[in-house]
């Protein structure tokens, strides 16, 4: 079966520096991916580089089977591969409401919207249930800007999640949420993003949420993907735990266990 | 899609032509030229509201003045209505073309090489003699759709054409500024970025709203044009831009009746200021700029939702 997004060989490189380096990954349809590495591994240029933020410097990317390497941004959104951003993307002056209107309107056919009212009874019910939908009906007239961290990544991927994406990339989807309410976070996202069938792939540093959540688990490192496989197997890797993991968080994972 | 706003307008539209028509020539004149100036801060408005500000909005404003004295002079062209057309097409195409790459550039940049172009064309004016240099030269005497109105007349037509078609004008960008299309703009203002990652292209959103910003300035030059019956290269220059750029803080963002509102104003302001204080009246006027900058960041029109607000209360 065709994977649904595939990185053949994908590289990238500013001046000397190699960010990433000859990534090769396969997604299957459906997937809950979990990308690990410590900073600077690679994580969010590999999520650039699907995303369209970052031209390869070398290699392929596919959805579907199709070639979409070096496609800019907008084309790959529309394509139906979304995202988040570590330090979320909203548009901090106008209210919750209202980012979600416009991540709706723009959802159709931009040209044709000229004269359709952003706000209307429809429009404004059908963001209601959005914003229920990701637990953040308290802040619905509260501007973006003014949100604590983890409402606001909130937001940001439901605005991603309006346009009907068939995968999302999230980086970093639990920062900023405190400790204990993470897990609670991610089940509540995830069962939304499971109930819409989109294939996930999230960075994420906290290990217990990369374990309880992952379905797979890619580490990497330096650039290079170091282990690929069950998350048991990746997480009790003896290479991810002393390069990815890190003496810290091996600690306290040795403790725990 | 008749809101509040819709009504407030019309009431606005009757409450100024009830004025235009009692007051003295000279007083209906200055309003007909505040309302097609009106038109080109509206643009501007448009601009602004996407976080884009333009010190060569003369460019637009004088393509459409130009294109009208033009169709006139070397088309016989005199209607009112085909110049008005004529003038939203020049100017519209030009910012079709210019947009390619004006679209690629945000602040201080977008609003430099505006001036540029505005420049430019002031530049080419100033040189051709076939169009006046810097003298310009004279627009024919407008008609209407075959009406042709008698001198006395005339003012009073202008007046009632500038005033209904501010009126439409203004709605029309309220309900543009209120749907998707419009309300991107804010949203291209607060994170570009963000507004590339729903799918949408900032560059292009821009491109259009600029030619929207050129249409408006092109119909306030066809207007202003036609009420002054002559057109030159000051039309273009970059002072009229700036005059433009003036009125538009001094009016503030917060409603499609604001450049209207405060392009009355300044018009007014100007009038009196020179007459009583001819040598120092630019003073004057830079204390009122620096009284509302201080005093009203928002400009007028958020002093007046600032009262309603306090009535609401």
């Amino acid at each position: 079966m065709t994977p649904v997004l595939e990185a053949r060989g994908l590289t990238k490189t500013f001046g000397a520096v190699t960010a990433a380096d000859d990534i090769h990954v396969a997604v299957a349809d459906g997937e809950i991916v979990g990308i690990i590495g410590a900073n600077g591994a690679g994580k969010t240029t590999f999520v650039n580089m699907v995303t369209g933020y970052l031209k390869p410097s070398a290699g392929q990317i596919l959805y579907r089977g199709t070639d979409i390497t070096g496609r800019d941004s907008r084309e790959i959104t529309k394509l139906g591969i979304h995202r988040s951003f570590q330090i979320a993307q909203v548009f901090p002056d106008i209210t919750v409401l209202d980012n979600v209107l416009v991540a709706l309107g723009v959802a159709g056919d931009l040209p044709r919207t000229i004269f359709k009212p952003l706000r209307s009874p429809k429009t404004e019910a059908a963001a209601d249930e959005i914003i229920a939908r990701y637990g953040i009906g308290e802040y619905r007239n509260v501007k973006a800007g003014l949100l604590p961290q983890g409402v606001r990544k909130l937001l940001d991927i439901a605005m991603a999640m309006v346009g009907d994406p068939k995968i999302i990339l999230l980086d970093e989807p639990t920062s900023g949420v405190s400790a204990d309410e993470k897990l609670e976070a991610m089940r509540g996202l995830l069962k939304v993003l499971k109930d819409d069938k989109v294939t996930v792939l999230f960075v994420e540093h906290d290990m217990e949420i990369v374990g309880e959540f992952a379905q797979r688990v890619i580490a990497f490192y330096d650039g290079r993907i170091l282990a690929d496989g069950k998350p048991d197997e990746v997480l009790s890797d003896s290479s991810v735990r002393e390069f990815v993991i890190g003496p810290e968080l091996h600690r306290r994972s040795a403790g725990k266990d | 899609m008749i809101d509040r706003t819709v009504w407030g307008l019309f009431a606005a539209l009757l409450v100024v032509l009830g004025a235009g028509f009692i007051a003295a020539d000279w007083a209906q004149f200055l309003l007909v030229l505040a309302l097609a100036k009106g038109m080109v801060v509206l643009g501007l408005l448009v601009l602004m509201r996407a976080g884009l500000v333009s010190f060569g909005q003369g460019l637009w404003y004088g393509l459409g003045c130009y294109a009208a004295g033009m169709a006139g002079n070397f088309l016989g062209v005199t209607d009112a209505f085909l110049l008005l057309a004529l003038g939203i097409a020049a100017s519209t195409t030009v910012a079709f073309i210019l947009g390619f790459l004006l679209s690629r550039y945000r602040e201080i940049f977008f609003a430099l090489l505006n001036m540029a172009f505005s420049m430019i064309l002031f530049g080419v004016l100033v040189k051709t003699s076939v169009l006046g240099s810097t003298d310009g030269f004279n627009v024919l005497t407008p008609t209407f759709l075959g009406y042709a109105p008698s001198e006395a007349a005339l003012g009073d037509t202008v007046f009632l054409l500038t005033a209904v078609i501010s009126f439409v004008v203004a709605v029309l960008i309220h309900w543009y500024l209120g749907s998707t299309m419009g309300f991107i703009g804010e949203a291209i203002r607060e994170n570009e970025l963000r507004v590339e990652y729903l799918g949408v292209s900032a560059r292009r959103a821009v491109h259009i709203k600029l030619m929207i910003a050129a249409a408006l300035s092109g119909i306030g030059g066809v207007l202003t044009a036609i009420a002054v019956g002559h057109v030159d290269p000051e039309m273009t220059y970059w002072t009229t831009s700036g005059e433009f750029v003036f009125v538009a803080i001094l009016s503030g963002t917060g409603s499609v009746a604001a450049p209207f509102m405060g392009s009355i104003i300044f018009e007014v302001l100007r009038t009196y200021a020179y007459e009583y204080s001819p040598y120092t009246w630019q003073m004057l006027m830079g204390a009122v700029m620096l009284l509302v900058i201080i005093f009203l960041p928002g400009g007028l029109w958020s002093a007046l939702s600032r009262s309603r607000k306090g009535e609401g209360k």
